[in-house]
């Protein structure tokens, strides 16, 4: 049966085959990979490390469903959903804006937020965009091994209109500042890539010091362009080398092995390129460092080719001739001790929680003149006349973090400012309960010589439903970060060189608009002591049996009636209640009563106490006595 | 609340009277507890002070109820260079004080220097000293309500100093404050071994890479107390003001050195360093207590108290009331538990609640001390700012056993120190959640045992069960003796409960009193004003009585056993009062009730027993006057004085009671609204009821 089956077959492979092989020929696009990495020591001793792979693959049409280089997991993603645009990234740790710089693409690109965050752009109708949305974050859920899942829910995304720095209504963004990053999100994003992390420059990715890092962020962005799909894939490290600290203040010297424990040992035989550079920023003497050994640093490799920039110097080392025998280990050696600063953004941003108790609170949001920008309000960037700075800021409210948006105040250089001077243009979507996030995009106009802007706004703390705190004790819930970023502003590193074969360079080239990422916040919301629900049921339980038990007795006892049903039964008292009577009579030495005869209540109540007394003394009784004669044995 | 119930069920049931029905065992057991009233609440009230005096036998030991935190179990990473940071800048900071002389700042920029060479963000804080106004309208508002200062002057003011290190993967949501205050003008040599500690951890802790909060060690200025510069530094941290602040023209700092802030705390510990340990060991005293009775959760103390006994080697204790260590009556007290223990064993051997003489004199103490506290409601340290902010804080107070002078050991000492503080910091750094696993109500007998809330609060519910029982039989008794034509339904408990409201509403007068005396104008001694407030609260007394119709002591229209309604009504409204103070501040609420239970339970009219001439009578006049006598507030006061130790004043006492009241309403105890809304009320109905004529 299988051989027949096989036989039927067989032209059509041969078909198949045949047909490929014409698509091929007739088309000059091919499928492209290329893969780099870009070192850069940072000025608070730490060195960063920026892996980007580049994948390109011609439009689909043209291979039908089939790639060489390109994985198939996410061409089908962007057929099955018709994804224009997405980029997903994995982040741990945080991008220090003031030591590890602000404004250049490195840091605008890859200073994410912690956790995942999502967001992409569907070439869907609009109505159809949410749904979109849903099935991709389990598609992508499944794909990277971790909880993207949880954005499918509307009330954890948003569609950002103009605040996110892309117009488009086709737009979904969502984080999740809670997820954790680990070795499981790696490597499913590491088999994307042709060589895996075999061969080539992915070889250099040993988990442990990977992870030892100070942050860590991980990256894809698809993108459809003229010429096709476009993945880009990059993983920013920084990374402390271990030095000995010689007392004289140097900057750490490092390479490669001593940052990574490994060695290139060849190019990834599938990339087009594969290039490592390196990027010193902040040299003494720019000009003279052409040289391989010069009185500032050494090192270790013969860079192929040397680039200036305004204020950096990038050395590019190819690896094609790297070899097992030998293996690229680049080195830099440091002699004399410099200092330098990054390149700030505009503004600084930071965000915090204000107020106390678990009713209500503030969030504010601020915004601190950082040493560029005082640079920066010399040029002229005026607008009417006025130097002015265009700031954006994009805010997602979970919805139990209810936002009275009338609260808004902004204060420029700590003087309340009316919220037309500064604010241009505002648009707020309130949240709704369990439904939907709220999500408020502001665009601020502020004077170029300004020191600090405050913007503050109230909300109410909600209150969750049982079932929707996570199942352990909880430190609180999160407020996504606040992006803000600088439509004036872009980043770009300035080469006078055509680049177009160097994928990272080019991407660097390009402008890239300047934002950074406010802290996650964490909101203390009331939580129910759950790990003693016994408490809780028994107080229930006995609130209820109290209330429930004295109302049905008022709804449901008629005194009359019973009564006479006393009465009644008053004549027959049974013989043991009679002997009891008796016995007690004799106890009390009083003759006995006849229960007609006895004319107050109070008298009764205390016979019949006497009785209950000696009923408890005698189970007490019996109680110790068993308790005494069973201990003993 | 159920008593109260069963008593109205047994009113409508006497009130059908018919005798031979016959009510349901619940209704019975009602009857029987009032009718038998005199005996219970006898009983009730001795088994109350006997289960108080039990207590320090029912203590149990602590236990680290958080697996997370799993304190001590991994090694400490303080090396010895890290210990000679300490030094080093305890050394330039007493170098620098040497040196220079003034008021400037210089000693806090060295510190900031220092933070900021171990890697850390420094931000400087400028407050104001902040007098306490009292507002009666403020009391049970935030913590943020006081921050309209009025007139700023460049004169005095504090500087604070924090330095902020980012855990290096971290997410920043969370941190850890670690206070040491330090008086940068007048602090001893003493107080500067605090800093010492707290660097040499600092300086550790910006190269672990284990955090996973983020560390804020605040030097608080301590010119102007211990309290005021860590409250100034939390609402600042939490309520900051974005307008231009007065206190930023008079300028002695770089302006930008702006605030820092790292996410919301988790918990805090405050460091002192104070005296030479008059033990062989160092000690260690844990304060806990924040404002009205609040707590810290036992979790915290547990790790402090097992690093430091079990790890360093610290001796550990904590507040205790040390006149009751030599009192005889305790010893003997405990003598006699001893004793009980001892033939409960012979009869069980598993029977073991027989504690030692000695310890249970300990434990007494540490608990008298403990519910003394708690009931003042005035925090104990520092840490008391953070409870504002729901944030679990202890000060931890360290005697070393060496004169300052000993460099020797004071390596030592910063290693043991900050080793103690670096295992407690990792412990609650490892936990994922908010301290919620182990107690906050709770009082200690000693550092490792406690007495949770459901041991210590049948001390207080037997004491206050009598009063419903007593109300009921009396409220019987008024009504019933007097005229038989008139049954329980009539209103006649009206008038009393008017009388009742009417002192009531007195009390709350004479609680907002002090404000209006504060507004006198001119310099008045605390012992005038006490003067001025007595005769104040007096005559507004004597308004109450002459404009109140059926208030006076005087009118015609009361006569007869109505003084027992009366004694009914204001019963009911101790027992209202004393379990609303239960909720708000149990110590209080404990206190109050050993005061105000046995007051309202014996007080009669002592005309009748004076006039009766029998032993009896008069021994049961003598004894209630002496109770009204004690539960007077004043008396109370100055009982509590003499109780820990501090001398008698006889003139004195007014005023040194204005300033005790003074405090407590500063700090917003609730105490204070205890004492002025239900303790003086009752107290004045008993007075009232004494004099009674009948």
């Amino acid at each position: 049966m299988s051989k027949l089956v096989l036989t039927r077959w067989i032209p059509f492979l041969i078909l198949q085959s045949f047909l490929l092989a014409i698509a091929f020929g007739s088309n000059e696009v091919e499928e492209e990979f290329s893969e780099s990495l870009l070192l850069k020591p940072l000025p608070d001793r730490k060195v960063l490390a920026h892996f980007h792979f580049e994948n390109r693959a011609p439009p689909s049409n043209s291979h039908g469903r089939h790639h060489h280089l390109f994985p198939k997991a996410i061409s089908q993603l962007v057929q099955k959903f018709r994804v224009k645009e997405m980029e997903l990234s994995f982040t741990q740790g945080r991008w220090n804006h003031e030591h590890w710089g602000g404004s250049d693409t490195l840091s605008s690109m890859n200073a994410k937020p912690v956790g995942v965050e999502l967001w992409a752009v569907f070439d869907v109708p609009r109505s159809e965009v949410d749904t979109s949305w849903k099935n991709l974050t389990h598609a992508l859920s499944g794909l990277f091994c971790a909880s993207i899942n949880f954005l499918e829910s509307s009330t954890s995304y948003a569609a950002p209109t103009w605040g996110f720095g892309r117009s488009s209504d086709k737009l979904r963004y969502g984080s999740l500042p809670r997820e954790a990053v680990c070795t499981e999100n790696l490597t499913p994003w590491l088999k994307l890539l042709p060589c895996r992390d075999k061969d080539g420059i992915s070889a250099l990715m040993n988990r442990p010091s990977v992870y030892r890092g100070f942050y860590h962020s991980q990256r894809l962005h698809l993108s459809m362009v003229h010429s096709g799909m476009l993945l880009e894939q990059s993983l920013t490290v920084v990374l402390q080398p271990d030095t000995v600290y010689d007392g004289k203040d140097l900057q750490p010297s490092w390479s490669l092995s001593s940052l990574f424990g490994r060695k290139v040992v060849g190019k990834c035989v599938l990339a087009k390129s594969s290039n490592v550079y390196l990027q010193m920023e902040g040299l003494a003497h720019p000009e003279a460092h052409t040289l391989l050994k010069n009185e500032e640093f050494e090192l270790s490799t013969q860079p192929d080719r040397t680039l200036r920039e305004s204020s950096s110097v990038l050395f590019i080392f190819n690896i094609d001739k790297s070899s097992d025998s030998q293996p690229f280990d680049l080195g830099l050696t440091w002699k004399l001790t410099s200092k330098w600063s990054c390149k700030q953004a505009p503004l600084h941003a930071s965000r915090f929680l204000m107020g106390s108790g678990n009713e209500r609170g503030a969030i504010a949001i601020l915004l601190k003149a950082t040493e560029s920008q005082e640079k920066l309000s010399g040029r002229d960037l005026t607008n009417g006349g006025r130097c002015t700075i265009k700031a954006n800021v994009f805010q997602i409210f979970p919805w139990y973090v209810k936002v009275y948006y009338h609260t808004l105040q902004i204060f420029v250089d700590q003087q309340q400012n009316t919220s037309s001077e500064v604010l241009k243009k505002i648009n707020v979507s309130p949240s709704a309960d369990k439904m939907s996030s709220g999500m408020m995009e502001m665009m601020l106009e502020l004077p170029c010589e300004v020191k600090s802007v405050a913007i503050s706004i109230e909300y109410d703390k909600g209150f969750l439903h049982i079932d929707e705190y996570p199942p352990d004790a909880n430190q609180g819930f999160d407020i996504p970060s606040a992006l803000i970023s600088f439509p004036d502003h872009h980043a770009s590193l300035d080469f006078k060189e055509e680049l177009s074969k160097l994928p990272l360079l080019s991407k660097f080239k390009e402008k890239s608009l300047v934002r950074s990422y406010t802290e996650v916040l964490l909101v203390p919301l009331t939580t129910p002591d759950f790990s003693m629900p016994y408490n809780v049921i028994t107080i229930t339980c006995t609130v209820f049996a109290l209330y429930f038990g004295s109302l049905l007795n008022a709804l449901r006892r008629r005194i009359g009636e019973e009564e006479r049903f006393l009465k009644s039964k008053g004549k027959k008292t049974g013989g043991l209640k009679q002997l009891l009577s008796r016995f007690t009579a004799k106890i009390r030495g009083r003759p006995v009563e006849s229960p007609p005869s006895e004319p107050t209540a109070a008298a009764q109540s205390s016979v019949l106490s006497s009785k209950l007394l000696f009923k408890i003394i005698l189970v007490a009784g019996v109680a110790a006595a068993w308790q005494y004669f069973s201990t003993d044995k | 609340m159920a008593t109260e119930k069963q008593d109205k069920e047994e009113e409508v049931k006497t009130d059908d009277g018919s005798p031979k029905i016959k009510p349901r065992p619940i209704v019975q057991l009602g009857i029987f507890l009032i009718s038998h009233s005199p005996v219970f609440s006898v009983v009730f009230s001795a088994a109350g002070v006997m289960a108080l005096l039990l207590l320090p036998l029912l203590a149990k030991n602590t236990y680290i109820s958080e697996n997370a935190l799993m304190p001590g179990s991994a090694r400490s990473m303080l090396s010895h260079r890290d210990v000679s940071d300490g030094s080093k800048l305890v050394n330039d900071v007493k170098n620098f004080r040497l040196n220079h002389e003034g008021q400037g700042v210089e000693v806090q920029r060295l510190i900031g220097n220092y933070m900021l060479d171990m890697g850390a963000e420094v931000s400087y804080q400028k407050f104001q000293p902040e007098g306490n106004h009292f507002h009666p309208l403020h009391f049970f508002s935030g913590p943020a309500s006081f921050t309209n200062l009025g007139n700023v002057s460049c004169a005095s003011y504090g500087v604070n100093v924090a330095g902020i290190i980012r855990a290096p993967r971290g997410d920043g949501k969370e941190s850890i404050v670690l206070v040491t205050p330090y008086d940068f003008i007048n602090g001893g040599d003493y107080e500067a071994l605090s800093l010492g500690i707290a660097s040499s951890l600092f300086s550790l802790l910006a190269r672990v890479t284990w955090l996973s909060k983020d560390i804020i060690w605040l030097v608080a200025d301590s010119r102007y107390g211990d309290y005021r510069p860590v409250a100034a530094w939390l609402t600042e941290y939490h309520t900051p003001s974005f307008e231009v602040s007065d206190l930023s023209k008079c300028d002695e700092l770089n302006p930008s050195d702006s605030f820092r802030r790292a996410g919301t705390v988790a918990a805090a510990l405050v460091v002192k360093v104070d005296g030479r340990s008059e033990r062989f060991e160092d000690t260690l005293s844990i304060y806990a207590e924040a404002s009205n009775g609040q707590m810290p959760n036992l979790d915290l103390i547990n790790v402090v108290n097992y690093l430091a006994v079990h790890r360093q080697g610290f001796y550990v204790k904590v507040e205790k009331v040390v006149s009751l260590l030599s009192s005889s009556w305790l010893k003997t007290v405990g003598e006699i538990f001893e004793a009980v223990g001892k033939v409960a064993r012979t009869l069980n051997p598993d029977w073991k609640f027989g504690i030692p003489a000695a310890d249970y004199l300990e434990g007494s103490a540490t608990l008298a001390s403990s519910l003394y506290s708690q009931a003042l409601g005035i925090p104990t340290g520092p840490h008391g700012a953070f409870r504002d902010y729901q944030v679990d804080a202890i000060t931890l107070k360290v005697s070393p056993r060496f004169p300052p002078d000993n460099k020797g050991r004071q390596h030592e000492f910063f290693l043991r120190g900050a080793q103690l503080l670096e295992g407690t910091i990792r412990s609650v750094n490892n936990l994922l959640e908010k301290f919620h696993q182990s107690f906050f109500l709770y009082l200690l007998t000693s550092p490792g045992k406690f007495i949770s809330v459901g041991v210590y609060m049948i001390a207080f519910a037997l004491l206050v069960a009598p009063l419903p029982m007593v109300a009921a039989s009396l409220y019987i008794d008024g009504c019933t003796t007097q005229n038989p034509a008139e049954n329980l339904k009539s209103w006649k408990w009206l008038d009393a409960a008017k009388q009742v409201f009417a002192l009531h509403l007195l009390g709350f007068i004479v609680t907002l009193l002090p404000y209006f005396i504060c507004q006198v104008p001119g310099e008045q001694s605390p012992t005038n004003r006490s003067f001025i407030w007595a005769a104040t609260s007096s005559s507004l007394l004597l308004i109450t009585f002459v404009t109140v119709p059926g208030c006076s002591p005087f009118s015609s229209r009361l006569h007869g056993a109505n003084w027992a309604v009366l004694k009914s009504v204001t019963i009911s409204a101790a027992f209202i009062g004393l379990c609303l103070m239960s909720i708000i501040n149990f110590a209080t609420a404990e206190i109050g009730a050993l005061l105000l239970v046995p007051m309202c339970l014996m007080v009669r009219p002592i005309k009748p027993d004076l006039r009766s001439r029998r032993v009896k009578s008069l021994l049961r006049a003598l004894c209630s006057m002496v109770l009204v006598t004690n539960g007077f507030p004043v008396m109370f006061f100055a009982i509590s004085k003499g109780l820990i130790g501090e001398g008698l004043v006889g003139l004195g006492l007014g005023g040194e009671f204005w300033t005790w009241l003074e405090s407590l309403w500063a700090w917003k105890s609730a105490t204070y609204l205890y004492i002025g809304m239900v303790h003086l009320p009752c107290w004045l109905l008993c007075l009232y009821i004494l004099f009674h004529p009948s």
